[in-house]
């Protein structure tokens, strides 16, 4: 038995509107190209006036990317696709002799085809397709894609709004640290709906413009849609593996902001307390944290709230740092995925995200977020914060090793 | 380590919240969809955001607040709560408003309000705690999953007097939609029939269960938990109910009482029959879905029931004993599925 109780990364994979797969990410940041432009893949009156950030493949690409099929959500389709390239990364040959759950997150569901089946069931509750709404649960769509990968020794589903899929990879690091697995798929996925669409909307806290995460002038977010998972391995199968380990997921903390249903604190407690706690559980000091992938929604309240939050940690030397939703928009329950799967990259090619379109440092900050591309660079620790709605704050801390 | 129910309180059909006999009265419903019986929640919640709070909203956090006075703890350290379907009433609302209002002018409340996390969110508020919060979404292992991650925060000393729960509201849409998915008997019948039917189809429920756990012996601890287990389509269900019998030192003879989670449909309750006239042929045999209606995490009500009747120390009449069996229980092993697609095990014993 193996005394490391490290739990390492394995494999990563990742869906987003700025690219289809890992390759295609690191492409596009490169390139500084942002995802976000006008709504095209749904019925909704505000096309043309939110920019949303959209998975550049139709339901019917995903399906035949993916085969899984036309009655499934779209964020199962989205999963599915990422999810299957981060265990097909991890290249893990004998699966069957190991114990593999999957943990994943999303935050509405099969809600994309309960919408249309909503429409007619109002009319008449006898009526609208069944099939459109009997995968209506979060839960199912993790179902779905451990179905399609053949996982079935453990798996469930996490649903703690935008910092979803940030709780189900470190949940999925303690099942393995705990012995109940070996491999665990871990992260999320959120396709847009215009039930998200429509709420963000009543909250008035969307950018009609592209958004400026951590600007002074910032108006709010652009809601995004993709999946992200890493594949969590122990000690004893890193070991097994001819291949070298992204990282090691050295800390993770969640707390709770304890403020408001929807907003953050003003001095962000929650965000300081899971920044906190993620550094006391890796051993690290603020100052060996080499970047800083920022939730940096672009809200007015976010950005202020964590801005607060890390200047209180981190105050007077600052690390690198970005909102990558500058990018990929707000990917909801998949940000913390997704943003898992970044700052990995992060470490393993040494590169630094640019911050894009920030041109105002905010007033109540001495610090601002990175603008260039920057390759090259020494990461050897990067944090990841998440959160959402219901005070729910969660940071990871992903170490080279 | 040890781990114990410190404490817990359940909303349901009957009268099982705050404190009543135990199963004096069972309460009789005929049709197909079983309601919870309300308390007062101005004991436990400000009136003015009462009005605000759907029904899986206030049930929770009551039972949340009732459980934690009954274990005589002011503030938790860790919030775990497990729903299958989340907050129904405010998703079914704003999505009907979308449709209605062609998504102009729509006010945002239901919206904020229909996140999973938002019980396991409004309970932190209230108590102003900044601890763990999780909520779980698995379909019918919603409760056991926020369970599972409750007793490993326990063995990691990341917490102690962990709030764990179980919630579930059944709106009329949902009622509707799973009728038409066949989940519902198409007739309607006496809970207290449920098992004579024969028929296909169950009763619909809803309710919300708390419990504390603490790795802290207590006189007034109302069981152990010894273990816990979920699995996904189980090829051999006995040898898997073995299986953890023996992973937990235990043999099915030192089994005092099974809690079986029967539902009254003809198809799902082969495996319990089945399991009825082989590993458990011995074994006295309570069911206890005709209580509380069946929802994806009914559950949480069976581990109350269990707890509780172990530190009561007498098993009510109420609970369709198969069998005679020892009126005192020691040893309680808990067998639910969900579809027959999740299976969950729960073994609890005396203190």
């Amino acid at each position: 038995m193996s005394t490391d109780r490290t739990v390492y990364i394995a494999g990563l994979g990742v869906i987003s509107a700025i690219g289809n797969n890992v390759t295609e990410h690191l492409e596009a940041f490169k390139n500084g190209h942002a995802g976000m432009g006008d709504i095209t893949m749904m019925d909704t009156i505000h096309s043309g006036k939110l920019p949303v950030a959209e998975v550049k493949l139709s339901n019917n690409e995903l399906i035949a990317l993916t085969g899984l099929t036309e009655h499934n959500s779209r964020t199962a389709l989205l999963s599915l696709a990422a999810a299957r390239e981060a265990l097909n990364d991890a290249a893990i040959t004998n699966l069957e002799n190991l114990r593999v759950g999957m943990v994943s997150a999303n935050t509405v569901g099969g809600m994309d085809r309960s919408e249309e089946f909503f429409v007619e069931f109002l009319k008449d509750n006898n009526k609208g397709k069944l099939k459109n709404v009997y995968d209506h649960e979060c839960g199912s769509m993790t179902e779905s894609v451990a179905d399609k990968l053949g996982i079935t020794d453990f798996m469930t589903t996490i649903s703690t709004a935008c910092s979803s899929s940030a709780n189900a990879i470190f949940y999925g690091a303690r099942l393995i640290k705990n012995d109940v697995l070996d491999v665990v798929i871990a992260g999320g996925a959120d396709a847009l709906t215009k039930f998200t669409l429509n709420g963000f909307n009543t909250l008035m806290i969307l950018d009609d413009a592209f958004c400026k995460p951590f600007d002074e002038n910032r108006k709010g977010l652009n809601l995004g849609e993709g999946a992200g998972y890493v594949v969590l391995v122990s000690g004893k199968v890193a070991s097994m593996l001819h291949k070298p380990m992204y990282c090691a997921l050295s800390g993770y903390n969640n707390s709770n902001d304890a403020f408001h249903q929807t907003a953050s604190s003003p001095d962000g407690t929650g965000s300081f307390m899971a920044m906190q706690g993620a550094l006391k559980m890796s051993g690290l000091k603020p100052s060996d944290i080499s970047y800083i992938n920022l939730h940096g929604t672009g809200t007015p309240n976010n950005d202020s709230a964590e801005g607060t939050a890390i200047k209180r940690l981190f105050d007077p030397v600052y690390p690198p740092m970005s909102s990558t939703k500058s990018f990929t928009g707000h990917t909801l329950g998949a940000s913390g995925g997704v943003e898992a799967v970044f700052s990995a990259l992060a470490i393993k090619h040494k590169i630094i995200y640019p911050n894009l379109r920030f041109e105002t440092r905010m007033n109540e900050l001495p610090f601002e977020p990175e603008k260039e591309f920057l390759t090259n660079q020494p990461v050897e620790h990067v944090m990841s914060n998440s959160f959402g709605f219901g005070g729910n704050c969660t940071s990871l801390i992903f170490s080279a090793v | 380590m040890k781990v114990y129910i410190r404490s817990s309180a359940c909303i349901s059909a009957q009268n099982t919240f705050g404190n009543q006999p135990f199963f004096q009265d069972v309460v009789e419903y005929t049709g197909t969809r079983l309601t919870t019986i309300e308390p007062d929640y101005k004991q436990y919640i400000d009136p003015k955001q009462i009005r605000r709070m759907s029904h899986v909203i206030k049930m929770g956090v009551a039972t949340a607040k009732e459980c934690l006075i009954q274990g005589d703890a002011e503030m938790p350290g860790a919030i775990i709560t497990g729903t299958a379907f989340g907050c129904m009433e405010d998703t079914v609302t704003f999505l009907t408003r979308i449709i209605e209002f062609q998504e102009e002018m729509l006010p945002p409340t239901s919206f904020i309000q229909s996140t999973h996390n938002t019980v396991a969110a409004q309970i932190a508020l209230m108590l102003q705690c900044h601890s763990y919060n999780n909520t779980f979404v698995h379909k019918g292992v919603s409760f056991e999953s926020a369970l599972f991650d409750a007793i490993m925060l326990l063995k990691e000393q990341e917490a102690d007097n962990i709030l764990v729960g179980g919630t579930e509201e059944m709106v009329d849409t949902s009622f509707k939609v799973l009728t038409r998915l066949g989940l519902y008997k198409r007739f309607p019948v006496s809970n207290l029939d449920l098992y004579k039917t024969e028929t296909k189809g169950t009763i619909g429920g809803e309710g919300a269960a708390f419990f504390l756990l603490t790795d802290k012996t207590s006189h007034e601890n109302l069981a152990e938990l010894n273990g816990i287990k979920t699995l996904y389509k189980p090829v051999d269900i006995e040898a898997s109910i073995s299986n953890f019998l023996k992973e937990n030192s235990t043999d099915i003879d030192d089994i005092d009482l099974v809690i079986s989670g029967q539902n009254g449909d003809i198809n799902y309750d082969l495996p319990y029959k089945k399991l009825a006239s082989t590993l458990f042929k011995n074994a006295a045999i309570a069911n206890y879905k005709h209580l509380c209606g069946e929802y994806p995490t009914s559950s949480a009500f069976g581990l109350w029931l269990a707890a509780n009747i172990i530190k009561r120390g007498e098993v009510p009449e109420a609970v369709a004993l198969y069998k005679t069996g020892t009126l005192s229980p020691k040893k309680i092993l808990f067998y639910n599925h969900y579809q027959n697609k999740y299976h969950s095990l729960m073994l609890v014993s005396a203190i």
